[in-house]
């Protein structure tokens, strides 16, 4: 302990604190990273006494250094002398959730949510709720805006007097002069209602609720819509048509899209929220127009929503809700003219067939899926074939096959070299879903034939796409279907064609194995070191790098060595450089 | 399996630019202007769709042959016919339809605007009606979520052909001389000028002008509406700064609000200064400033011609803002500072040279030459430069270091002869002065150098110290838990006072290690 208080004596605080105050940014920034550092070497005692109140006085700073502070001063609890002593990091936070910034303000609330729960419940009301009624009535929005998201912390833990001051702060700030509080107030509604008794959720929260969902601005509405899923999930069923539906019919028929759209990004919540029978009456109805808004934003939230909507339907007559009522939108909304609610709906709709079953599918849902795959826009395609082993399960691979596959092989040759290639990054997928014998069946040669695509990024992707497959299906497989054909490339007359014979064995050779690198692919690779374009001859020197490491050191002495040593003194500059690098990396000098 | 989950819509997804035509993929970087200029698209607000059934319009006669005691009610149905609103994305639709409103909208304009007389009460509700219904309506969502105002262009409003008239009309209205505002302002209400307020975030500039235009008439002829457009502007700004970033009409609010300042009475309100340090300065801050800093430092420079007192709000404010990053900003900045040294009083200048000139320092020393160029410019100032002059003694001490510091290792030529000239004119200014900073140049930098070493030696200290009390702490943390626990469990306390002591001895062992390697750690960075 002696020790300790000599410590204490080297570092006045007079010093400490300079650093909190030098004149650089970036220094202050690094020193109040370490503020604990200093509480520490402080002690708790001086920490309160003087630290926290030089803190408290000089909050003029630059906002990034005033982030770091209260972000510090959130987990300050133990430095100041634990619970007990937590309070007296109230006023620099205080000060902190009252300046403009948006970023600090947030940051000094979150620190102070925080501490809240380390306040004893005396604390509580003697320290932390006088902090929260001085913010809610501050003269500026901030301090206000900041003390909407400190009232829900502290509420379950005071007396019932102050409970019902603090309802009655958050009252006036829902119906606060400016929207920055309104909205702030609006955000906080839900969690607020949450904690509050349910006879108060009925006579406080729903006025507010009702009030602040028809402000003036779409701005404070639509937040209103958020805080709908959490009242609606407190109050008994009885109550929600009379409460809380008058206000949600209003919202999804708001003249701001904005409004709208928050109604359609929140569907599935609220269908949770307000339970089976007013799904039935109101939200099925609601969603259908959603599904028809004339704004495309909002048709392509609701579009994202369909699949989550219909599997959350009542069992019992799910299928007749979606086929009589749901489906005939989406049929409208699969040639919409907005591409991003068709690639929305083509991001759900293959998981209706799970829900629909699969004569369903095949009747309804299958001419969709084509039509889509069809789609001008490659997004939508794409979300389509991402999505093909949902379907695959529903309705079996033959008839997949038949009905869907045709497009796959048109897409596969498409003039466009993009959709090509993102057709060739799912085809891993669909190898896999698809099974090794319908494959080799089906897509094989298409996967070879993409080996010679007139552009590179094609052939590298299908050289990828080999490597992939050969993960999946196996080296003998491998043995059996690919090698040969691309071995059989070397000869090619065309010198990109044989180079895509070396990029492949690079690709494929850690899969493949010693075996069939070393008997089958080495000869060939090594034959073509007499290419006589020089470009192919230092690929030679790179893909015999590259394998290297998965032949035995016999071969690499007895056959690589010496081509490599041939190549280190072609006449091509190149040629020399990869050769050379290879027996380095190789260590065969 | 999990390849399925990939998000089909994630902006790195390589699809996502499928359906830019492959010539323009050739260097891979199309400039975003050039994909936005072919699709120039105009768009609707979605009001239309929402009314309920389709008037068929017929023309009425025309406003110039009525008799005049048949005038105002000819005028009046006209304006209520001008109150079907018409699809304009469907450019052939109806198009009988909007030709006659197109028409009645322009015999309204002109009679208006030429005949004596017209403006009768009666119509006063009916005008506002016409308006209201015509121009309030919710904006659409952008085409263009990332719109940036300088690179893209704008979408424009596709039934301009009939909202122009409209906005014409509502502007004539207002200018007319038969307006009367007494009679306006029981339609012409806060609800009202909220929802005009609201349009400035139209994406069409043509729009906006016009509302620049219109809100500054009602702001001159309806007196009672004033403070309450100060305040929503205010909120229009504060929502802009904080929380959204994005609002397309800021540019054309702070024209309206710069000859509002110029009208200011003094002394200033508490209010106009409020209005200047939480909302004019923290403007500054916007990512989009280039869009509007003309006019915001228009504002500012009018506030400091008004009342000088707030010199040194400004240029504090500024200096707190000062971009960090940004060097496109921090000429922006250095062209402000400019404008108002210009025209500031000798006296406040004593009042900030010296955080100023800091600043100043630092944007000489700054790597990128057009900011170093735009700072020295000051010199070149007579204005500035008298104002330097007459300080010298405060300003050179401030800037000498980073004068001859960047006079030797800019890599840019111009700046080093610029730098040269600067350091002859204070040379002239005051020679004994800067012969005794060149002396104690060196000085300095020793100084300077061993405050730096003190610095990192006081953290090593503090680091070391750290470890040791934490150290220390979690050791009394575990005793006390042990006690406690053997408390409960009954057993006796004895044991715990040889475990202390003996934790206390192994303790500087550790802390040194840890504190000599960490120690290595700072002085290595």
């Amino acid at each position: 302990m002696a020790g300790a208080d000599q410590d204490d004596s080297l570092y006045p605080i007079a010093v400490l604190i300079d650093e909190l105050r030098n004149e650089d940014v970036q220094l202050r920034l690094n020193s109040i990273k370490k503020l604990s550092t200093i509480a520490l070497a402080l002690g708790v005692e001086r920490t309160r006494t003087e630290l926290l109140p030089f803190l408290t006085d000089t909050i003029y700073d630059e906002d990034e250094v005033l982030l770091a502070l209260a972000e510090q001063l959130g987990n300050f609890t133990m430095l100041v002398g634990g619970p007990e002593y937590v309070h007296c990091l109230l006023p620099p936070l205080e000060s902190l959730a009252t300046v403009e910034e948006t970023v600090v303000r947030d940051k000094a609330v979150e620190s102070l949510r925080k501490i809240s729960q380390e306040h004893s419940p005396v604390d509580l009301e003697v320290h932390f709720e006088p902090l929260v009624k001085r913010l809610a009535s501050g003269d500026w929005f901030t301090s206000r805006t900041s003390a909407c998201g400190l009232f829900s912390v502290c509420y379950p833990r005071v007396s019932s007097t102050v409970k019902a001051e603090i309802r009655q702060h958050f009252r006036t700030l829902c119906s606060d002069d400016t929207p920055m509080v309104r909205r702030a107030a609006a955000s906080k509604l839900g969690e607020f209602a949450k904690v509050l008794e349910l006879d108060y959720v009925k006579s406080d929260i729903i006025s507010l609720f009702t009030a602040l969902a028809s402000d003036e601005q779409d701005s404070v509405r639509l937040l209103a819509v958020e805080a709908c899923v959490s009242i609606a999930t407190l109050l008994p069923q009885e109550d929600l048509e009379s409460l809380v539906m008058p206000t949600l019919r209003q919202a999804a028929e708001d003249k701001s899209w904005r409004v709208r759209y928050m109604v359609a990004d929140k569907f599935s919540e609220l269908q949770k929220a307000v339970g089976p029978e007013i799904t039935k009456n109101d939200l099925v109805p609601a969603f259908q127009n959603l599904l028809k808004d004339c704004e495309a934003e909002v048709r392509a939230a609701a579009a994202n929503k369909v699949k989550e909507f219909c599997e959350n339907l009542p069992e019992d007559n799910r299928e007749q809700i979606i086929m009589t009522h749901i489906l005939p939108c989406v049929k409208e909304l699969v040639s919409d003219t907005n591409q991003h609610v068709k690639s929305a709906l083509a991001s759900v709709i293959m998981g209706l067939s799970t829900i629909l079953g699969k004569d369903n599918t095949i009747e309804h849902l299958l001419p969709l899926f084509l039509a889509q795959l069809k789609d001008e826009c490659p997004e939508v395609r794409l979300n389509i074939i991402s999505n093909l082993d949902c379907v695959n399960e529903v309705i079996g691979i033959r008839q997949l096959s038949q009905s869907l596959l045709p497009a796959i092989v048109e897409l596969a040759e498409d003039a466009k070299w993009r959709v090509r290639l993102a057709i060739i990054e799912y085809m891993p997928l669909l190898a896999g879903q698809l099974g090794v014998e319908f494959f080799d069946e089906k897509l094989n040669t298409l996967c070879m034939a993409w080996l010679i695509d007139h552009v590179y990024a094609i052939r590298e992707a299908a050289t990828c796409n080999l490597m992939k497959l050969v993960e999946k299906f196996g080296a003998e497989w491998a043995q059996n279907t690919i090698v040969p054909k691309v071995l059989g490339m070397a000869n090619d007359p065309n010198y990109l064609h044989r180079m895509t014979t070396l990029f492949c064995i690079n690709a494929l050779s850690e899969a493949c194995g010693q075996d069939i690198t070393t008997k089958q692919m080495l000869p060939v690779v090594l034959k073509m070191s007499n290419d006589q374009v020089a470009n192919v001859r230092f690929n030679v020197a790179k893909s015999l790098q590259k394998i290297g490491p998965v032949l035995d050191s016999n071969a690499l002495q007895t056959e690589v060595k010496p081509v490599l040593e041939k190549l280190a003194t072609d006449t091509d500059m190149d040629v020399k450089y990869f050769a050379q690098e290879a027996i380095s990396v190789l260590v065969l000098a | 399996m999990e390849t399925t989950k990939l998000p089909p819509t994630s902006p790195s997804s390589p699809t996502t630019s499928f359906s830019v035509p492959s010539a323009e993929k050739v260097d891979g970087f199309p400039r975003r202007s050039m994909r936005r200029a072919r699709q120039r698209r105009s768009h609707s607000s979605s009001q239309f769709r929402y009314q309920s059934s389709q008037v068929e319009l017929t023309p009425l006669p025309l406003l110039k042959d009525a008799p005049v005691a048949e005038l105002h009610d000819l005028f009046c149905k006209k304006l209520q016919q001008c109150c079907v609103l018409f699809d304009f994305l469907d450019c052939v639709a109806d198009l009988k339809g909007k030709e006659i409103k197109r028409a009645a909208l322009n015999e309204l304009v002109e009679s208006v605007a030429t005949s004596r007389g017209v403006l009768i009460e009666p119509l006063y509700p009916e005008a506002i009606k016409m308006i209201s219904v015509n121009i309030f309506r919710t904006l659409p969502p952008s085409e263009n979520p990332e719109f940036d105002p300088e690179e893209d262009e704008p979408t424009l409003e596709a039934s301009w052909p009939h909202l122009q008239l409209v906005y014409e009309f509502f502007l004539r209205f207002l200018e007319s001389p038969d307006f009367q505002p007494s009679m306006a302002k029981r339609y012409v209400d806060q609800k009202f000028v909220l929802q005009l307020l609201e349009l400035f975030d139209s994406e069409d500039p043509r729009e906006r002008e016009y509302l620049k235009t219109i809100l500054h008439r009602v702001y001159g002829k309806l007196l009672g509406l004033r403070a309450y457009i100060r305040k929503q502007i205010n909120n229009i700004f504060l929502r802009f700064i904080y929380e959204t970033e994005h609002f397309n009409g800021v540019a054309e609010l702070l024209e309206i609000l710069g000859s509002i300042i110029n009208g200011f009475a003094l002394p200033l309100k508490a209010e106009h200064k409020q209005f200047l340090v939480r909302v004019l300065i923290p403007l500054h801050t916007a990512k989009s400033l280039s869009i509007f800093h003309a006019q915001l430092a228009y504002c500012v420079v009018q506030f400091m011609e008004k009342d000088a007192t707030v010199t040194e709000y400004i240029i504090r404010g500024l200096l707190k803002y000062w971009p960090k990053t940004c060097t496109q900003k921090e000429v922006m900045f250095l062209g402000e500072i400019e404008e108002i040294l210009d025209v500031i009083e000798p006296s406040q200048f004593i009042r900030v040279q010296e955080p100023l000139f800091k600043q100043i320092a630092a944007c000489i020393s700054s790597p990128h030459f057009q900011v170093a160029e735009r700072a020295l410019y000051f010199w070149n100032n007579e204005y500035i430069l008298s104002l330097i002059e007459e300080n010298c003694q405060v300003i050179l001490p401030l800037v000498f270091a980073t004068l001859y510091r960047v006079s030797k290792e800019h890599w840019n030529q111009t700046i080093v002869s610029l730098i040269y000239n600067v350091l002859k004119t204070f040379m002239e200014m005051n020679s004994k002065l800067f012969d005794d900073l060149t002396a104690s140049y060196k000085v300095e930098k020793q100084k300077e150098l061993k405050r730096d070493r003190e610095r990192v030696d006081l953290w090593r200290g503090l680091e070391e110290q750290q470890d040791r009390r934490m150290q220390m702490l979690t050791e009394a943390a575990r005793n006390q838990r042990n006690l406690q626990e053997r408390g409960e469990r009954g057993d006796p306390p004895t044991p715990s006072s040889p475990q202390t002591s003996l934790s206390d001895q192994p303790e500087p062992k550790p802390s040194g290690a840890s504190s000599s390697s960490s120690g290595g750690g700072e002085s290595a960075t």
